[in-house]
């Protein structure tokens, strides 16, 4: 009786740990690298501004008001109104929350499906190996903003289904690097000492295989965030991903398509912010990247 | 105080540095050197004691993060340290050569191996390119390899003993004075070892030139080298014939390396030397081998024994045969 | 193995993963959308409308049967007809292809060229002036998106300083080429219209630049690394040791070396140049195929959507191929 529970409780311990020790290293190496503490800095900002936005801005989002409309950036409105008297801050600000619900829910979606088409194509090899490989390339033969918009527009433009069609073009550089890690780890002769122990192949595949292939796919999930930004910004800039009146960022810079002459901030400013979150998530990649890089690590 | 003890290169007092995120690291503390013409010098010494390094100093080819502090590289007349950079040049891949340890990822992977070896040809000398290919597969039979089919071929389509023989037939090829063999045959199995070193041996003896040869291995230095200098720790630590070595060793290192060496025979146990290689980034006071010795005295934590002619050609550098070492006796 | 027998294989799994890609083109447009020809018609359209239209376009036959058509139709060129132009998608597909083409190559040369010297200069001056200004261009320009960048460059040139055009290939009043390959570049040097080729020149240069401005900064990023990657390499230091100059070590061993990733860059901005390609047509109101598409899908024009993305999808896997070519040339180990 105490000896099953001890012995699931160990179990559970014992697949998770792998884990753990990676990210202790990691930690530790992240701590000395400038570029992925400024990188850090920026996202830290962004999160802050996402989580308490209605906190940091009197003006409401979609209130229109239009005796205010197209003024130039003052200390009332630090970037400006828009066509129909919005703050533009105001509006970034809570933009960034949609930006962020992107950013997250595409990365932990397509993470999943890129992981787990990439270890069992690797790990299994063979057959399954070449079809699962042959799909990866058909979903790789478009440039991904076209396969995006074409999925977008056939769901119906709109958040939800934004994130979905990004989602599903998201997936393949994960399935790629994580399938050449399985087939490095596979190699290895402890994976064969595991296996004449009685291992399950899914337990060698989750406790084993997949904790040696998380770094460089880890690498590439903070690194791909950027493009997830700037993917939905396009997708709502051309008008087939969320529809105004919503604060997207990519929605706001169309909007002020028409105004750029004489009142550039309209579009102009949530393109910064753009660039800006764009750039933390890239600086914070790089600098992953970096402490990644096997030679200064091992 | 520069040394004049060899005809072909001195070496003198040469210190070096590495610039890293721990610490600086200093590799060479005073290396003391020299070589004749003709004469086969073989550096031991464990992993990291200075011996690479100090062959890359004397080509000039220590780059960042690593810095010559001080110290002289006299080759021939001339001190290679202090000369232009467009001159030091002219003496590389033509009077002093070297051939590399791995010579599968020394040999550059998008170029076939007759360019690679024409190409140190056209630098010594100006003729047709024809006959610098020529002249290459002239060397490469020289080097016992069927030039017909390794021309064209590239790095990667070579074995490890026929990526050497490249190297060797690379090396060889402007007809150097000194070649610098670093580690040639570590990377080799043990009966490629054998053959390329019967081939260098073969080849040498043909072209007269000196060789230094860096390895770990008392047993190649046995076969191939005529006079041998151990080093420990980024110093010189004893210099001697190689019978002479082998039969009377002085420094207390080199009596426990050899006592370390298996050899057919030996029917006495193996022992190790106690401790480990010390950090360099802040290494023992005085003699660097004090903590390991089993003869250490007071002076040994102070100081560092100077490298001095004990017997008639035989150098060490250690206070159990120093002046400073005597009084303290 | 040989680079011809090479070449085979890629060609035969480029027509198998392009089929794959037809069958992906055709769920999107015939499967995804719950009911196509109503969204199509905007939701208010009356049933015989609708019954009509789904007769004409063939949405009323079984799922297979439209596949095969689809199918059948697609390798000879055949995409049906666009509801939004009337004319047939092939014909709207060789209008606008070039436009698209002409924009790309232009901005692939820009950013090839710039971005390569910008990498190696980089890296063989590592931590000097030089190499901290061509990483900060380098890290902000990939981070900037392209319509961005395409609005700030029209704020700028057009409306601030009215040096360059805003849209289009050519002025209102100027006459295209005489239509060779469809390029008005190429066309009018080919057919000696100097008048032509100038004012193509003005309107191509902001959009290209635009376009190429993210390539640039990729290219100098991967070219810098793996540039700084090779220069540690040991047969780097064999170089060096056969007393060879600094500028032949660079140029003609470390360089080609360190090529083998940036053609892989650059193989892959091409794929992120198409997609910047939607975006700066856009922005630039440039008739290309980018714009076609995204037009398409704004009205949801089945025939030229599944028609334009199945082309640019070919023509994608057909540059990828080539780049992969490149590669075997450039590097003999991927030969085998």
């Amino acid at each position: 009786m105490s000896k099953t529970t001890t012995k699931t409780k160990t179990g559970w311990f014992q697949l998770m740990k792998p884990y753990f020790e990676d990210m202790k290293h990691t930690m530790y190496l992240w701590r000395r690298n400038k570029l992925a503490i400024v990188g850090s800095i920026i996202i830290a900002a962004f999160l802050f501004i996402a989580i308490f936005a209605p906190l940091l801005t009197p003006y409401q989002p979609d209130v229109q008001n239009l005796s205010n409309k197209l003024l130039p950036p003052s200390s009332e409105h630090p970037f400006g109104t828009d066509q129909f008297g919005r703050d533009i801050m105001c509006r970034i600000l809570y933009g960034s929350r949609i930006a962020i619900q992107i950013v997250l829910i595409v990365t932990i979606i397509s993470g999943f499906i890129g992981i787990s088409v990439g270890v069992t194509a690797g790990y299994f090899g063979g057959i399954v190996d070449e079809i699962l490989m042959r799909i990866t390339d058909m979903f790789l033969a478009f440039p991904r903003l076209v396969l995006a918009m074409a999925f977008a527009a056939m769901l119906g433009p709109n958040l939800t289904n934004m994130i979905i069609a990004i989602s599903l073009v998201n997936w393949t550089p994960y399935a790629r690097i994580s399938r050449a890690e399985s087939l490095r780890v596979k190699g290895q002769p402890y994976i064969e000492s595991i296996r004449s122990m009685g291992a399950s192949n899914f337990r060698i595949m989750f406790s084993h295989v997949l904790p040696m292939t998380i770094s460089p796919v880890l690498v590439q999930l903070t690194l791909r965030m950027g493009t997830i930004i700037i993917t939905a910004a396009g997708l709502g800039f051309l008008g087939l991903g969320a529809q105004p009146p919503s604060p997207e960022w990519g929605v706001m810079v169309s909007d002020g398509r028409s105004y750029l002459i004489d009142q550039w901030w309209v579009s102009t400013f949530p393109g910064l912010a753009i660039a800006i979150v764009v750039l933390g998530f890239n600086l914070l990649g790089d600098g992953i990247r970096d402490m990644m890089d096997p030679r200064l690590r091992r | 105080m520069m040394n004049k003890r060899g005809n072909l290169l001195n070496v003198s007092d040469l210190h070096v540095v590495f610039y890293t995120y721990r610490g600086v690291i200093k590799a060479l503390n005073g290396v003391e050197l020299w070589m004749n013409k003709g004469e086969r010098l073989g550096i031991v010494g464990e992993t990291g004691c200075g011996k690479s390094v100090t062959s890359r100093a004397v080509m000039d080819l220590i780059e960042e993060p690593g810095k010559i502090l001080s110290g002289s590289v006299v080759f021939e007349d001339r001190d290679i340290l202090k000369l232009k950079e467009a001159e030091v040049r002219k003496i590389r891949g033509n009077e002093i050569s070297m051939i590399f340890q791995e010579p599968k990822s020394s040999l550059n992977p998008v170029m076939n191996v007759g360019f690679q070896i024409a190409e140190v040809l056209g630098k010594v000398n100006n003729k047709s390119i024809k006959s610098q290919y020529k002249a290459a597969a002239e060397m490469l039979e020289f080097v016992g390899l069927d030039s017909e089919r390794v021309m064209s071929m590239y790095p990667h389509e070579l074995s490890g003993g026929m990526a050497q023989r490249v190297m060797i037939a690379m090396g060889l090829a402007p007809k150097p004075k000194l070649l610098i063999a670093d580690e040639p045959t570590s990377a080799l199995d043990v009966t490629i070892q054998a053959q390329i070193l019967e081939l260098l041996d073969d080849l040498v003896e043909k072209l007269g030139n000196a060789v230094m040869m860096i390895t770990h291995d008392m047993g190649v230095v046995a076969e191939f080298c005529n006079k041998i200098l151990v080093m420990y720790a980024g110093n010189s630590a004893e210099y001697a014939s190689t019978e002479k070595l082998f039969k009377k060793p002085l420094h207390p290192y080199t009596t426990g390396l050899l006592k370390a060496v298996p050899q057919i025979g030996r029917t006495d146990e193996l022992k190790a030397i106690t401790g480990t290689v010390p950090d360099l980034v802040d290494p023992p006071s005085g003699c660097r081998f004090h903590k390991r010795c089993p003869q250490t005295m007071e002076i040994c934590k102070k100081e560092r024994p100077p490298f001095i002619e004990v017997e008639e050609d035989h150098y060490v550098a250690c206070h159990l045969y120093s002046q400073k070492g005597g009084e303290n006796k | 193995m040989n680079i011809w027998t090479y070449i085979l294989k890629r060609l035969l799994l480029m027509i198998l993963v392009l089929f794959g890609v037809a069958c992906i083109v055709f769920f999107i447009a015939h499967v995804i959308p719950a009911d196509p020809i109503s969204a199509m018609l905007g939701g208010n359209a009356p049933d015989e409308v609708i019954k009509r239209v789904e007769a004409q376009l063939g949405y009323d036959k079984p799922l297979i049967v439209q596949f095969y058509n689809f199918i059948t139709g697609a390798v000879v060129g055949d995409f049906g007809l666009s509801l939004r132009t009337n004319n047939p998608v092939m014909q709207d597909i060789n209008n606008y292809f070039p436009a698209t083409l002409e924009l790309t190559i232009f901005a692939i040369l820009i950013s090839t060229i710039l971005g390569i010297s910008l990498g190696v200069l980089s890296a063989v001056h590592r931590n000097k002036i030089i190499d901290h200004f061509s990483r900060v261009f380098s890290i902000v320009g990939v981070s900037m998106p392209v319509f961005w960048t395409g609005l700030l460059l029209l704020l700028l040139f057009y409306y601030r300083l009215g040096w360059l055009p805003a849209a289009g290939r050519l002025d209102f009043f100027t006459m295209p080429p005489d239509h060779i390959t469809g390029m008005y570049l190429l066309d009018s040097l080919l057919t000696g219209n100097w008048e032509v080729f100038k004012d193509a020149l003005r309107h191509i240069l902001l959009p290209a630049f635009c376009l190429g401005f993210l390539a640039t900064a990729s290219i100098a990023r991967t070219t810098r690394a793996s540039m700084l990657d090779v220069l540690k390499q040991e047969y780097i230091t064999t170089a060096k040791a056969k007393g060879l100059k600094k500028n032949i070590v660079i140029n003609r061993h470390a360089l080609r070396n360190s090529l083998i990733p940036t053609v892989t860059i650059i193989g892959l901005t091409f794929g992120s140049l198409l997609e910047g390609a939607v975006l700066t047509e856009t922005v630039f109101s440039w008739p290309g195929l980018g714009r076609y598409i995204t037009q398409g899908l704004l009205f949801l024009d089945y025939n030229s959507v599944m028609g334009g993305t199945l082309y640019i999808a070919f023509v994608y896997s057909l540059a990828n191929l080539a780049v992969d070519i490149l590669y075997a040339v450039l590097d003999p180990r991927m030969r085998t």
